[in-house]
């Protein structure tokens, strides 16, 4: 067979690539006198780290989304609504755990309303997501009033604290959730039955379907979870601002797509994995991190971020090439 | 003056060959096709037809062998090329814009204009002169093609290439999809066409209707041109015994088994998909076989019995229990199994790897505490790899990476993991080396011995004649008949499949009692 060289290098592309990249972005940085000694400081990662933890948290319940074959353009305003509810909840005295549990629900809610349009109405996840985008955001800022959302402190600003309360936490509560979080997906997507299922739906529906698998009913679910990890990442947006607002993070459905797409995920589904994601999601905050270091003005940024984009995609095309 | 017989030929092809990987398609072929006639391809699925069209319309190139069109060598760089040279393809899938007008896609690519602005009064002109030829009632100017039937489309693609003055029409099965009405329309265009000095190969199944429109005819079997004549003094017969051939079932490993009681019946069963509702029994360790032209219903009927597709009447019966709906995990369930025809879009996740694909349809076993084990998925699969003799590295392997016949032996192996006891196979040896055929043959033979039933849908004639207890015949939708294979010939087979009845001449009493 003369195909049998390529996909040894692409599985290499596939595994180490990612992690190549993120090497890159902190060697470069690293090797610049300017920054050299403010960038590699421990302080330095674990702010990194903090920043990352909102597209992050979005970033996982994407990729389980993108494995399946589908996309959600929803994310950023699903995050932006379930800060508001869960400033909404703490400012009118609800307990915090309660209010934290409401943003939760509220964002899995919205998530299950995208699965159930995919499944039941067979509609496109692009355009049903992209209408749940305008509904998510209109209703954050019809509940938030059109305004900013005060709420008193409470333990939940804590969960995004740079020097977290029991000091030897040593990093945020809300990045050990993170990392929580992606062991379990992780797990979830390699050693369950339901994991197989994603990858099966997202490689081939039609396959699935043939081989008994309720493939409606694992769109629904993986769209539910998804929405549950965007509720959360609000309610670390609500703990990072200390306010509930509806305008905030306009546009981020962008960068968490990019960080699953830059780790490996395809958008035809049936690969992407957590760990690639996470890569991807560092990739990203280094990149910032180190411009903003570098008093690089914002649109050199968003240019490079927009060039990583593209040479992911074109790698990831190169690993397809043997079809 | 046409009538000549000195008259040169418009296209000639001499000793075309092309092969694809070890398989020959095509076989030092040689065609002739004279002024205004219309010239009959005939040969079974995989006879070498549409590799020889592709040549033709410049899609592929041959490796040997010369054309020539008008006495000048042809050698088409391309599509584009061969269309420029007056050769037009009307394709069974047809290849219009159904949001641009009738008259928008005639001359798409080819419109008229004066520096850039569109002549729209000399593009209907033109359109109207080519309408002239296929008048249809549906057909106007500008009505967008989308919201015209089948055949009003089929005549549309007609007009654009006549519109390109092409000479050289081929129509591939241009009636599978049309009513009694439209093909008769078509006929007619077809005869108007050829006094107007247009020449065309047609491409049919349906061989009553190649005898009527056809003045002559070349059969393809296996890559070679075994005979070609004119249609008049030719029987329907003859025909059949060209396409089929001498070859018989020696290849054919026979398995001894024995047939039991009914596993499932299907009464009066009527899918989303099908044209008319089917009725049909499978026993234990049967191997019943299913003949009929590709588009005759047979898929669609394993669709609805698998439930991909919507059961909408009648009853199916498996083992006992009775089965509605479109839930596939419930057949699947009851011993039902399905190998899907579309190996590649539908049959397997060709980016998953070979453990994964076997196992979907059943990962139970590998699961412990809700976790899953691929390693014991894997060990589990490896013997199936090799009891199959699949040709793969390891379980790891993508699917993807895998030999045709290598990949249907995965898509196999899964019914063999999922220990289905009713197998629905849709053309399993369709597209793979005659030594994997052979394996699969055995193997189904060695299914039927430990009492499985199968349903075995095939367009491969001699397989069928082959390895099957009994064969039944779809012909457009309708199982037209049912005989033990020792009943069956292949000329009847063809002649069922083909004209909807067997041949006259060697079963004429038995069609009466019937």
């Amino acid at each position: 067979m003369s195909r049998q060289r390529r996909p040894g290098l692409g599985k290499a592309l596939n595994i180490f690539g990612p992690f190549i990249g993120l090497l890159l972005v902190i060697a470069l940085f690293s090797l610049i006198p300017e920054v050299q000694g403010r960038f590699l400081r421990f302080a330095n990662f674990k702010s990194v780290a903090t920043q990352s933890v909102i597209v992050a948290l979005g970033a996982l319940g994407m990729t389980l989304i993108i494995i399946a074959g589908g996309i959600d353009l929803s994310a950023a305003s699903n995050i932006a609504l379930s800060s508001v509810i869960a400033a909404y909840a703490v400012n009118a005295g609800a307990a915090p755990l309660v209010a934290v549990l409401l943003g939760v629900l509220t964002g899995g809610v919205v998530g299950m309303a995208n699965g159930g349009l995919v499944t039941r109405l067979r509609l496109v996840p692009f355009i049903v997501t992209m209408g749940m985008m305008g509904i998510a955001r209109g209703a954050a800022k019809w509940i938030a009033g059109n305004q900013k959302i005060d709420a008193p402190m409470t333990w939940v600003n804590e969960l995004m604290a740079k020097s977290p309360r029991p000091s030897w936490l040593l990093l945020a509560p809300g990045i050990w959730i993170v990392i929580l979080f992606a062991v379990a997906l992780a797990v979830l997507l390699k050693y369950t039955v339901f994991g197989r299922h994603i990858f099966a739906v997202g490689s081939n529906e039609a396959t699935a379907r043939l081989c008994g698998i309720r493939t409606d009913r694992i769109k629904i679910l993986v769209y539910t979870i998804s929405g549950l990890f965007c509720g959360l990442s609000g309610v670390m947006e609500f703990s990072r601002l200390t306010v509930g607002d509806p305008t905030v993070a306009v546009g981020l459905e962008l960068d968490i797509i990019a960080a699953v797409v830059i780790g490996g995920g395809s958008l035809n589904g049936g690969e992407g994995s957590i760990l690639g994601t996470m890569v991807g999601v560092l990739i990203m905050s280094f990149l910032r991190n180190g411009c903003t270091m570098m008093g690089w003005p914002n649109y050199i940024q968003e240019i490079i971020i927009g060039a990583i984009i593209i040479i992911a995609v074109t790698l990831d095309r190169l690993r397809h090439k043997p079809e | 003056m046409r009538d000549v017989p000195a008259a040169p030929p418009v296209l000639r092809m001499a000793g075309v060959s092309k092969s694809f990987g070890a398989t020959r398609a095509l076989d030092d072929v040689t065609f002739e096709l004279g002024r205004g006639e219309v010239h009959a391809l005939i040969g079974e699925n995989g006879a070498g037809k549409s590799t020889m069209m592709k040549i033709l319309s410049g899609a592929i190139a041959p490796d040997a062998g010369t054309m020539e069109i008008d006495g000048r060598p042809y050698a088409p760089s391309g599509p584009v090329d061969g269309l420029r040279c007056g050769v037009s393809m009307i394709y069974q899938e047809l290849t219009l814009a159904p949001h641009l007008t009738v008259a928008e896609n005639i001359l798409l690519g080819r419109e008229l204009d004066t520096a850039g602005w569109l002549d729209r009064k000399a593009m209907e002109r033109k359109v109207r002169e080519v309408l002239d030829l296929v008048r249809h009632p549906e057909i106007s100017p500008d009505v967008p093609v989308g919201r015209l039937s089948v055949g009003a489309k089929q005549l549309v693609e007609i007009a654009r290439a006549l519109s390109n003055k092409s000479r050289i029409l081929v129509m591939d099965e241009p009636t599978s999809s049309l009513s009694q009405g439209d093909s008769q329309r078509l006929f007619e265009i077809i005869r108007g066409l050829k006094g107007q000095d247009v020449s065309i190969i047609y491409i049919s199944h349906f061989l009553e209707e190649v005898q009527r429109v056809a003045d002559s005819y070349t059969v393809l079997r296996d890559g070679r041109s075994v005979g070609s004549g004119t249609m008049e003094g030719t029987s329907l017969d003859d025909l059949i015994q060209l396409m089929v051939g001498q070859k018989f079932t020696q290849l054919f490993p026979r398995v001894d088994h024995a047939v039991g009681g009914t596993v499932l019946s299907v009464k009066d069963l009527k899918g989303t998909r099908m044209t008319a509702p089917v009725t049909l029994t499978l026993s234990k360790g049967e191997i019943l076989g299913v003949a009929g032209l590709i588009g005759s219903g047979r898929t669609e009927m394993l669709r609805a019995l698998f439930g991909l597709d919507e059961v909408e009447g009648g009853t199916l019966v498996v083992s006992g229990a009775g089965l509605a709906g479109r839930r596939p995990w419930t057949r699947i369930r009851r011993g039902l199994g399905l190998l899907s025809e579309d190996r590649q879009g539908e049959g397997l996740a060709l980016s998953l790897s070979v453990a994964d694909n076997m196992t979907l349809s059943d990962l139970a076993p590998y699961r412990r505490r809700g976790l899953l084990s691929p390693a014991r998925q894997r060990r589990a699969v490896a013997g199936l790899v090799g009891e199959l003799k699949i040709k793969a590295k390891g379980p790891g392997q993508k699917v993807g990476d895998l030999s045709g016949g290598n990949q249907q032996k995965v898509a196999l192996a899964r019914l063999l993991h999922q220990k289905a006891s009713v197998l629905l196979l849709d053309e399993p040896t369709r597209g793979i080396d005659v030594v994997s055929k052979s394996q699969i043959y055995e193997w189904i033979g060695g299914l039927a011995r430990e009492g499985k039933a199968v349903l075995f849908v095939s367009s491969y004639l001699p397989e069928l004649l082959g390895i099957c207890d009994r064969i039944v015949v779809f012909h457009r939708g309708l199982i037209v008949e049912s005989r033990p294979t020792a009943g069956w010939t292949a000329a009847d087979l063809m002649a069922a499949a083909t004209v909807g009845r067997s041949s006259r001449e060697q079963h004429p009493d038995q069609r009466n009692a019937e």
